[in-house]
């Protein structure tokens, strides 16, 4: 189509406000990001989400927000560098570098319930996210049982926060090398098994991980609510690339969500969806790694990638390397 | 004064604008139309009458003084012509791209009895490029009041609001949600349309005027208009935000992969930059044939972006007849030109799939147009029994916008049972101090509508806020008669005490 030419790409993002003020990288692929945005921090609640360009050439995407501290002015981001952006972002962002774009919090805050006993869900990057939710309820007074999966224990983080929130904590690994083996939805089974009285699971995770949630809890017919991820370009509710079904009816994430009623969301069409620019993103990413390898440049920091990820689309990079 | 012109001593011709080949154009982004060079624009100035009646002026949704604006063109004065434009049109360079003068002031023209109208557009748009190259800017003398004043929404409805505010002392911020400002002028309408470059000269210039813009801002989740007014220090607040949330046909096949609303298809292309992908992050979905639903503005945009892009077949599905098709004519021509093929009368019935969730086609049923609707044109109705398949990979819904929701969500805005701002004849909401305009008051409609409505919500939050409104101040009348204290009645206003 286009000629390819390697422009120089602008870095630095000079005059953006969006600056990066702490990062930890909790494994080859998983890294958090905390951004300084004080009005955001204030206005910020569970569920919501940001939408982040990384550079002026850069796309927008979704990412929901870990976690926000209203002292300091800063909003979290948990990260997995899946695809040629959220690579690219594991290289540029530094402290003290800056973001060219983010605006939020987007997306209609979860609703805290006055549930008394809640099972709250994350798989992989999904543990970033459901976080504050736990956390809001454990204020509100529930009996807070939190459900984590990882694929292996070098994977698992967070673990200390949630202790401090949660009542009872499941962590499951794929191979058992944390906590219990197997998957979340593990976890759920035992949680119902010991406690009748769940009122709500909330689970956040790749499409396939709530959807093993949400049919883990019809049978017991347990209110479960899960955040969608599809692609996103604004997020204001004015290009409709986001759509979803739900019960039928078709919903806009970013504006109607990004919550919804787990037993009644069409997953089948959201992970086809998801897969709509799989080639597009593959030659980027392609592109991006030969740019890299050229200029001698790690394409993945801190080291290069050994284990094989998953090829998730890019913009699902809440989705986490677990699978359920 | 020359000796008078007359229907029979004008150039009888409209003079033509230069445009790219639409072979050539057809696979560039470069604008279609080349714009009027001198001579043109002289000519065709020559073609207006200075009727007295003037009919053009209450065809333009501003009230631009057309008459006199030509006037100036002709004698070689285009500076006093970009005067005479300022005084009323912020941006003459957009207009005279992209209003539909064809039901506006052209649509009046007393020429256009006879023979085809002035082309007022073209000469508008001459003006605006002409002020754009020489780098004109008209900074009035403003006189700085106390008042701050918050726009929601960088689009034409709440620029326009953001000059006037602006040029009656106020301290105007602009937020918008995107990264860039311009709304719809740069998410929207595509470069081969009106150049980015245009838009952006624009802002500079309300810059001037000491506008702040904010970007990278949702007003109502960062922060609530409710809110701006209490505690961020807003005295008044314009919500500008424009319709949004594309409507889908609602039949088999709407959720497929290759189904997408010309929103996003342009948002993708113009704003995020996806026509140079991979040099930008972006992308789209590549497709040989494509298939546009719908036949407004926003339908001819997408279509010729499709064909840019890199389409073989783009084509137009459209459930009435060329005549209630209601894009503007040129856009239809130029379309058409470019080697659309279009499909009146024709409505999608279902969009077929190929087993991987991606688009292989799409049935279509013929229409015959049957009484008049409630619109007053002719409703179509399904010829029985006439379901015909074709194949397409790629189909972009132009079918019109419902209302965006977050303003509802996130504020006590009243809004009416389409979910619109509902408001009064001045543009007030049923918050006070808040004013709304443009498409999330009207449903969608035109640049010049929505600049219109910022210009009329401007004039009412002046009365709000108690600023002398110069029309009226600058009456000078011998009597004192309907004064109070020297102050016209009008003007009521002028004495109201805010207290923040």
């Amino acid at each position: 189509m286009q000629t390819i030419e390697s422009k120089a790409e602008p870095k630095t993002n000079e005059g953006s406000k969006f600056e990066i003020v702490t990062r930890k990288d909790f494994s080859d692929v998983t890294y958090l990001l905390e951004i300084r945005h004080p009005l955001m921090a204030k206005a910020a609640k569970p569920g919501q989400f940001v939408i982040v360009m990384l550079n002026e050439h850069g796309e927008r995407i979704p990412l929901t927000i870990a976690d926000f501290d209203r002292q300091k002015g800063t909003i979290t981001l948990v990260i997995q560098a899946v695809g040629k952006t959220t690579k690219e972002m594991q290289q540029a962002c530094r402290v003290g570098t800056r973001l060219y774009g983010m605006v939020g919090p987007m997306g209609i805050p979860s609703p805290i319930s006055h549930a008394k006993k809640v099972v709250c869900v994350g798989g992989g990057l999904g543990v970033a996210p459901v976080f504050p939710q736990a956390r809001a309820f454990k204020e509100s007074g529930a009996y807070v049982i939190g459900v984590v999966g990882f694929r292996n224990k070098d994977l698992v983080f967070w673990d200390d926060k949630f202790k401090k929130c949660c009542d009872e904590f499941i962590i499951c690994t794929d191979d058992g090398s944390a906590g219990i083996k197997g998957l979340v939805t593990e976890g759920i089974k035992q949680a119902i098994a010991k406690h009748p009285d769940i009122d709500e699971v909330v689970a956040i995770g790749p499409p396939i991980m709530m959807k093993g949630c949400a049919e883990a809890t019809r049978p017991h017919n347990i209110k479960t609510m899960v955040s969608l991820n599809p692609l996103m370009v604004d997020g204001t509710g004015m290009c409709g690339g986001c759509r979803v079904k739900i019960g039928g009816q078709v919903k806009f994430a970013c504006v109607d969500g990004p919550d919804f009623d787990g037993h009644k969301v069409d997953f089948d069409d959201l992970m086809t969806r998801l897969r709509r620019f799989t080639q597009e993103e593959k030659m980027a990413l392609d592109r991006w790694t030969e740019t890299c390898r050229m200029a001698n440049l790690p394409a993945s920091t801190p080291a290069s990638p050994v284990e094989s990820k998953p090829k998730g689309p890019r913009k699902a990079v809440k989705s986490p390397a677990k699978k359920s | 004064m020359a000796k008078k012109k007359t229907i029979r001593t004008i150039p009888q011709q409209r003079t033509p604008m230069p445009e790219q080949d639409p072979q050539r154009r057809a696979h560039n982004f470069e604008e279609v139309a080349c714009g009027y060079s001198l001579e043109a624009a002289l000519n065709e100035s020559e073609r207006c009458l200075l009727c007295p009646d003037e009919p053009c002026i209450a065809g333009c949704p501003v009230g631009i003084n057309i008459p006199q604006f030509i006037q100036k063109i002709s004698e070689k004065n285009f500076r006093g012509a970009y005067d005479v434009i300022t005084a009323t049109n912020l941006l003459p360079a957009v207009c005279g791209r992209v209003c539909p003068q064809e039901n506006q002031c052209e649509g009046v023209c007393t020429v256009g009895e006879s023979l085809e109208p002035v082309a007022i557009g073209r000469l508008e748009r001459f003006v605006g490029d002409t002020a754009i190259a020489e780098g004109w800017v008209n900074i009035p003398y403003i006189e700085p009041t106390a008042f701050k004043i918050g726009i929601v929404g960088s689009g034409p409805a709440g620029m326009a609001c953001a000059a006037d505010m602006a040029k009656a002392g106020c301290d105007v911020t602009v937020f918008e949600a995107f990264h860039q400002a311009g709304g719809v002028l740069k998410y929207g309408i595509p470069d081969f349309r009106l150049p980015n470059d245009v838009i952006d000269a624009e802002i500079r210039n309300l810059q001037k005027l000491g506008v702040k813009f904010e970007c990278n801002t949702l007003v109502g989740r960062l922060f609530t208009i409710e809110q701006m007014l209490n505690e961020l220090g807003f005295h008044a607040v314009f919500v500008g935000t424009g319709a949004g949330y594309p409507s889908m046909l609602g039949i088999p096949g709407d959720s497929l992969t290759g189904v997408l609303s010309a929103s996003e298809l342009l948002t993708r292309c113009n704003l995020m930059r996806a026509k140079e992908f991979p040099n930008y992050d972006t992308p789209l979905p590549p497709a040989k044939r494509v298939a546009v639903v719908g036949a407004g503005n926003t339908a001819m945009d997408a279509m010729r972006v499709s064909l840019r892009l890199g389409a073989d077949k783009v084509y137009c599905i459209y459930r009435r007849s060329r005549t209630e098709c209601p894009a503007r004519a040129e856009e239809v021509h130029h379309a058409e030109e470019e080697g659309v093929e279009f499909h009146w009368l024709t409505n999608p019935v279902a969009i077929l799939d190929d087993g991987k969730g991606n688009v292989r086609g799409m049935r279509c049923i013929r229409m015959e147009l049957g009484e008049p609707d409630d619109s007053g044109r002719r409703r179509p109705v399904p010829v029985p029994g006439s379901e015909f398949d074709f194949e397409t990979d790629l189909v972009v819904y132009a079918i019109g916008t419902n209302a965006n929701p977050i303003m509802g969500q996130t504020s006590k805005l009243k809004l009416n049972k389409w979910g619109y701002i509902e408001t009064d004849d001045n543009l007030g909401t049923s918050v006070a101090g808040v004013f709304a305009g443009g498409d999330i008051v009207t449903g969608a409609a035109t640049v010049i509508e929505a600049m219109g409505a910022g210009r009329k919500a401007a004039a009412s939050m002046k009365a709000y806020l108690g600023i002398r409104d110069t029309k009226v101040a600058n009456l000078t009348s011998a009597s004192s008669a309907g004064k109070l204290f020297g102050i016209d009645v009008k003007e009521r206003n002028f004495a109201r005490i805010r207290v923040a």
